[in-house]
């Protein structure tokens, strides 16, 4: 393991420690106002200083990395399980079954997703807590999420069935199901990672931008996305670089991610 | 004398002469600058719908109207007094039935056209025509039967009413006569300005109005400025951008996150004119056929319920942490800034936890280990709706969230897209309560009788009511009505004072702050002095300069 992987392990061991520990690291919680110190800068009290609204944002980012590394990458996971079967499945298969599936995917496409989610969110009742409705625009996201993964995966998926190995296998009598697990899906699986890798700070910031519809993470609970609509006023960015944190910590923990995932890949090699 | 007695008298007078010279300059520059005024920059902030003056519904449209529309009297925005325009005086007949005009004479269109009663008498018919659906014609109809017009000479005018129009002559402040004859129409105009340019999407350039009839006080021609260039932008940061390269002169409007931001680098630059009219206001769902719990409708329809909530309610946090003490906590319907029909009797709510907790109790609810319940033991539960994007109302809903829990209240703040509240608000009327503001551009309670009165399709909190279902709300009922037809302004004053006392008693709206009227003016631009009334920055654009830069 080089230097940069054991640096990604220490990286990804903090901030997922550092979440664990928000309880103890931040006892005031996410949802103090303190009233008499808003928009502060860093202080000792205040280590990431305060919000519009005086709440520490130091317990904001660890309560919202919480939120956002448990439920972006169950979403990421649920998107790209639904893309490795249909789209993977179909180009497999190939023929009409390929072309039924991307019919169903250039289907799932077009619809204008923006009004399902109004439609979804008038359905939902307005007084639930704010957890649920942050779970529940996950899962949204993630049932969502699939078709351009698909695409991708159909083509891999299309020229893998059409490899010489596993003409080979077929030759040899290996069954269909058996072809498809133990020879197509371990030579999906380098794509398959990048699809969730990509997902993950992709549904972070559509759960930011899904706010608009009420659907995102709901007040007072922080979540990345919703510490990220910070940054939308870019005038004062320059001025207050700690606001910069959550940003900096999404970028870090995607790129620590990556990193073990290539060593993953390297040592299976 | 000696010859270097002499040769200093001579330099002497020489540099007496070039100083006196100097003087000159600058005061024939000046002079020349007051002439040619230059050019104000600034943006609207969406397309004009319209150049027509009688069909403005837009805030755009009623810019340009502003700017080149002349009117027979107009309403001061400083001092908020009426003054005369294209009339020199006005009469209000005994029964308010009946306006008299007389105008100025020698007066012409932009396109040169001469102005007389006719034309008066034209815009009124086209005004009042049906067919036009003009919102400002709305405003003149009293009851039924046609509005009529008698041109008595050339500059004089009656204008005749079917039943008697509450503040009359007010209301054609915002009517901006038409050419019966010139083939321009509404482009011919009587204003400071007349459109010269527009290009869809980009810009509108205004240039001086030729025959003008305004002059100042030293008898020079109004307006000082030769054009008012108005870019299209709807976006906020792009305005403030250019605004802070240089590139405009002024912006009309500011929230209060970018005055601080501009305040701390250019604090020249940034105008807080006080309270303005519009307020932002919490109320809940009190329809009776609400899909929501009845225990719920009960307590929302209980006066004591909601004045306990309007007294948990920190007010002078909402103004100085959310609008960073650019708002003031609201007091009533209508804001200090209205300065006549404001009820100065009225104090603001003040803020006790305690009070409100105490007040609840004796209702019958209780504190049961911080959570409240109600007297058949339902926790106090509710959730508070408002627009997403808005960060001051999201901000204050949190900050309320907050405010409640101390009482043992728990909300939940749910942000929704513009539409899907409206439907909720107007249609399914499936929501508990709401954050919205009130936008007054009228100083005249009866550009609210359509929020006050019970039947009305706007009174928010229980809306089209058939008969009205509470006594106070049978007596505002009764108060509008009687200030919408009394003629007498002090009859008017006494009837709407006494709708702010029951609003204020009753608690229908939970009036939270008034925010601040905020802009910023280069300090190239003279003679601005920005005010609550719309439009802000440039209601005296006539007497405005801009040095070059």
């Amino acid at each position: 393991m080089n230097l940069w992987r054991k640096l990604a392990c220490v990286v990804l061991a903090t901030v997922m420690c550092a979440a664990i520990a928000a309880n103890w690291l931040a006892p005031a919680g996410y949802a103090k106002q303190y009233r008499e110190a808003t928009d502060a800068p860093p202080s000792h009290a205040h280590w990431l200083g305060t919000d519009e609204i005086g709440r520490d944002r130091f317990a904001r980012v660890l309560y919202g990395t919480r939120i956002s590394l448990l439920l972006a990458p169950a979403a990421a996971l649920l998107s790209t399980l639904m893309a490795a079967l249909i789209g993977g499945l179909a180009g497999y298969l190939g023929g009409i079954w390929a072309r039924i599936a991307m019919a169903v995917t250039d289907l799932f496409l077009s619809l204008p997703w923006l009004f399902l989610l109004i439609t979804a969110r008038a359905l939902m009742p307005l007084n639930v807590s704010p957890l649920f409705s942050v779970t529940v625009t996950f899962l949204l996201l993630g049932l969502l999420g699939w078709t351009t993964a698909a695409r991708v995966l159909c083509t891999t998926a299309g020229a893998i069935r059409s490899a010489d190995f596993v003409r080979q296998a077929r030759a040899l009598g290996i069954s269909g199901r058996r072809l498809f697990w133990i020879q197509v899906m371990p030579n999906l699986k380098p794509v398959l990672y990048a699809q969730f890798w990509i997902s993950i700070p992709v549904f972070i910031l559509s759960e930011a931008n899904l706010g608009i519809l009420g659907l995102g993470v709901a007040e007072p609970l922080p979540s990345w996305g919703s510490l990220l609509k910070e940054l939308e006023s870019l005038v004062s960015v320059g001025e207050e670089p700690w606001k910069f944190v959550p940003l900096v910590l999404l970028v870090l923990v995607v790129m620590s991610f990556q990193l073990l995932l290539s060593a993953r890949e390297e040592v299976a090699a | 004398m000696s010859g270097q007695e002499k040769l200093m008298k001579v330099k002497s007078a020489c540099e007496r002469g070039i100083w006196i010279a100097l003087v000159c300059v600058a005061t024939l520059s000046r002079f020349a600058a007051a002439q040619g005024g230059g050019e104000l920059k600034f943006c609207l902030r969406m397309e004009p719908k319209t150049f027509d003056p009688l069909k403005v519904e837009d805030e755009a449209s009623a810019a340009i109207r502003y700017l080149t529309g002349g009117t027979l009297v107009r309403v001061n925005r400083q001092t908020q007094e009426l003054e005369p325009g294209l009339a020199q005086s006005w009469k209000i007949s005994r029964d308010g039935r009946q306006i008299t005009f007389h105008l100025r004479s020698g007066i012409a269109f932009s396109d040169g056209t001469p102005f007389s009663a006719s034309d008066v008498a034209y815009t009124i018919q086209q005004l009042m025509d049906p067919a036009l659906h003009s919102a400002t014609g709305d405003a003149f109809r009293s009851g039924t039967g046609n509005v009529e017009t008698k041109v008595i000479s050339a500059t004089q005018i009656a204008i005749n009413f079917p039943s008697p129009v509450a503040g009359l002559d007010r209301l054609f402040d915002q009517v901006a006569i038409l050419s019966e004859h010139s083939p321009r129409k509404e482009m011919a105009v009587l204003g400071a300005f007349m459109v010269a340019d527009y290009k869809p999407g980009v810009t509108v350039l205004l240039k001086r109005n030729p025959n003008y009839w305004k002059t100042d006080e030293q008898g020079r021609k109004l307006p000082y400025l030769d054009s008012i260039r108005l870019d299209i932008q709807p976006n906020r940061d792009v305005e403030m951008l250019r605004f802070k390269r240089g590139e405009l002169d002024l912006v009309n409007t500011l929230d209060s996150e970018y005055f601080d931001k501009l305040a701390a680098t250019a604090p020249q630059l940034v105008h807080d004119a006080g309270p303005s009219l519009d307020s932002e206001q919490l109320w809940f769902n009190e329809v009776a056929k609400a899909p929501i719990p009845a225990y719920k409708k009960n307590w929302f329809r209980s006066a004591n319920f909601r004045r306990a909530i309007s007294e948990a309610i920190n007010r002078e946090d909402l103004s100085r942490v959310v609008y960073h003490g650019h708002a003031q906590p609201a007091v009533g319907p209508f804001s200090p800034a209205n300065k006549f029909w404001f009820n100065s009797k009225l104090k603001p709510q003040t803020y006790s936890s305690d009070a409100a907790l105490k007040a609840l109790q004796g209702d019958g609810f209780r504190l049961e280990n911080g959570v409240l319940k109600d007297k058949d033991g339902n926790e106090v539960v509710f959730s508070i709706i408002t627009n997403a994007g808005s960060k001051p109302r999201e901000r204050m809903a949190v900050l309320i969230q907050d405010d409640l829990q101390k009482i043992g209240i728990h909300v939940n703040v749910v942000t929704l897209d513009f539409p899907s509240l409206i439907e909720r608000m107007t249609q399914s009327f499936d929501y508990e309560a709401i954050i919205l503001g009130l936008t007054n551009v009228d100083l005249d309670p009866n550009g609210e009788m359509n929020v006050w009165l019970s039947s009305s399709e706007n009174h928010q909190w229980n809306p089209q009511q058939k008969a009205p279902e509470t006594a106070w709300e049978a007596e505002i009922d009764r108060q509008m009505r009687m200030q919408a037809s009394a003629t007498d302004p002090k009859r008017r004053k006494e009837a709407f004072d006494r709708v702010q006392e029951i609003v204020v008693e009753q608690e229908p709206f939970i009036f939270l702050i008034n925010k601040n009227s905020l802009s910023a003016v280069s300090t190239a631009v003279h003679g601005a002095a920005p005010v609550i009334l719309s439009p802000q920055t440039f209601w005296n654009a006539e007497r405005l300069t801009v040095a070059a830069k």
